[in-house]
């Protein structure tokens, strides 16, 4: 069965913790499905890469025998590539070996090839050919800081990565540790965490070592981002300097999600959970909160979501894609997958009952993904 | 010259152009870490399913040498003798 080439169509790349999903659809309303893709090695990550009008789908791979690779697939995931060598690999003299691949994230269109990871240990990586090959940030790697950053409940990793239209403007979350930046395209790196609480440390307003979930950028306005931090959503203006909270009018302080729009300025979506010790959605209800004011106030959206749900939503299993108006995705441990078609005034229900879902990623995309039975050339990861 | 033969579970074959088992040869005894050097020189994916990047045997990889599992012997500095079975065989954790 060849791939249909010519018609444009949505897809979306769900990673589980047994496997990789794609759902597909020509109008974000009726979905269908191909997989497991890796059968019983989860999938904490995902890059869909549609610069240059190609479509190339990045997973990360993590067996819990065979450990983690990176493979990518450059036909909607008929078949599947790994590379020889590895694409990302601790370098001699680290001592360090790869747990897992949190993140991986497409630079923007200026800068083709380039594709940046955040890893489990906390390290960040840079490909300049496409995610075949990545090599590790040094600025980050030997920071002074990195024996005093600690483990989130997930593990130690750098999990967000945002990066600036001029490319040297980077900044990065991890769990736990905070957000830094750096001004020099990677090379050296600052914490940037004044105004996000930290009040499970005996210090509450330490200058690193919070536990920041998710960062991402406003669409439209330099300098300002948004994050979901473990209680607390917060808002810069200034690239970081300072932090102002934006939780009023939300349910909920905690969460995992923080998803920005790819064009509108102020324009954000977080889903919360109730609080620290009870991982749940609020009363119980699914619901995302969108604001299109930079945090002023939010708007609860649970049109087509359950009334009673007890799982949580990961800070990677959501998305947006670039469409008109914007899709919202996301996925719950309990291995539901939802999609808007009108930037979450109303979710459908894309597939339920799949393994835990870690990972959502979106994309307007030319062709339709792969059946299952088309995989057999994918690295074998047990 | 002797023989050494590494048995390969079903899942890890097709990284290999689906053989069972792999072959190397030495001069006398060798550590398993050698033979596993030797039988993965051409075969990178497999070597790296098998050990991470700091050399050590993944966690849920298991060794046999001549029925012994080698963590209770000497992990990768275990050897190998002449004739001796070399088996892997991944953990049955999972869930």
């Amino acid at each position: 069965m060849g791939i249909m080439a010519t018609a444009e169509s949505y897809v979306i790349a769900i990673g589980t913790k047994k496997g990789l999903w794609l759902a597909t659809s020509p109008d974000r309303k009726e979905w269908s499905l191909s997989g497991p893709h890796f059968l019983m090695s989860e999938i904490p990550s995902i890059g869909i890469d549609t610069r240059n009008g190609n479509t190339r789908i990045m997973v990360g791979v993590r067996s819990e025998h065979w450990g983690p690779t990176v493979a990518h697939s450059d036909d909607l995931g008929a078949t599947w590539i790994e590379p020889e060598q590895g694409a990302i690999k601790f370098p001699d003299g680290t001592d360090a070996a790869l747990e897992r691949i949190w993140q991986i994230h497409p630079d923007a269109d200026s800068r083709p090839g380039v594709v940046w990871a955040g890893c489990e240990p906390i390290s960040v990586w840079k490909s300049t050919d496409g995610g075949e090959h990545f090599e590790l940030n040094r600025g980050l790697w030997d920071h002074p800081h990195r024996s005093e950053w600690g483990a989130g409940y997930g593990g130690a990793a750098a999990h967000s990565i945002v990066v600036d239209q001029s490319g040297e403007k980077v900044h990065i979350a991890m769990s736990t540790g905070g957000v830094y930046r750096s001004l020099d395209g990677g090379a050296s790196w600052e914490p940037r965490n004044k105004g996000i609480s930290a009040y499970f440390m005996p210090d509450p307003n330490p200058e690193f070592g919070q536990c920041v979930h998710k960062i991402a950028a406003d669409a439209a306005v330099g300098n300002r981002l948004y994050a979901q931090n473990h209680h607390g959503v917060y808002r810069t203006d200034d690239g970081g300097e300072n932090w102002d909270s934006i939780a009023d009018g939300l349910p909920a302080d905690f969460g995992f999600v923080m998803l920005t729009h790819p064009r509108r300025e102020g324009t954000a979506w977080v889903i919360p959970l109730k609080a620290d010790g009870e991982r749940i959605p609020p009363d119980s209800k699914l619901s995302v909160h969108r604001t299109d004011d930079a945090g002023a106030t939010w708007k609860e959206l649970h049109a087509g979501l359950p009334d009673h749900e007890y799982n949580a939503v990961l800070r990677d299993a959501a998305s947006v894609d670039t469409a008109e108006p914007a899709g919202v995705y996301f996925g719950t441990r309990g291995g539901s997958v939802y999609a808007s078609a009108d930037e979450g005034e109303t979710f459908t229900e894309v597939v339920s009952h799949l393994p835990d879902v870690l990972c959502v990623r979106a994309a307007v995309v030319v062709g339709t993904p792969a059946g299952t039975e088309e995989k057999a050339n994918a690295p074998v990861l047990g | 010259m002797a023989d050494f033969t590494v048995l390969l579970p079903g899942v890890l074959q097709p990284l290999v152009g689906g053989q069972s088992y792999l072959t190397a040869s030495a001069d006398g005894a060798v550590t398993v870490g050698q033979l596993l050097d030797s039988v993965t020189g051409d075969y990178p994916v497999l070597a790296r399913r098998l050990r991470d990047e700091t050399g050590a045997l993944r966690r849920y990889v298991n060794i046999y040498v001549n029925g012994d599992e080698i963590r209770r012997v000497k992990g990768l500095d275990t050897e190998v003798a002449a004739g001796q079975e070399v088996l892997i065989i991944q953990s049955v954790a999972g869930g």
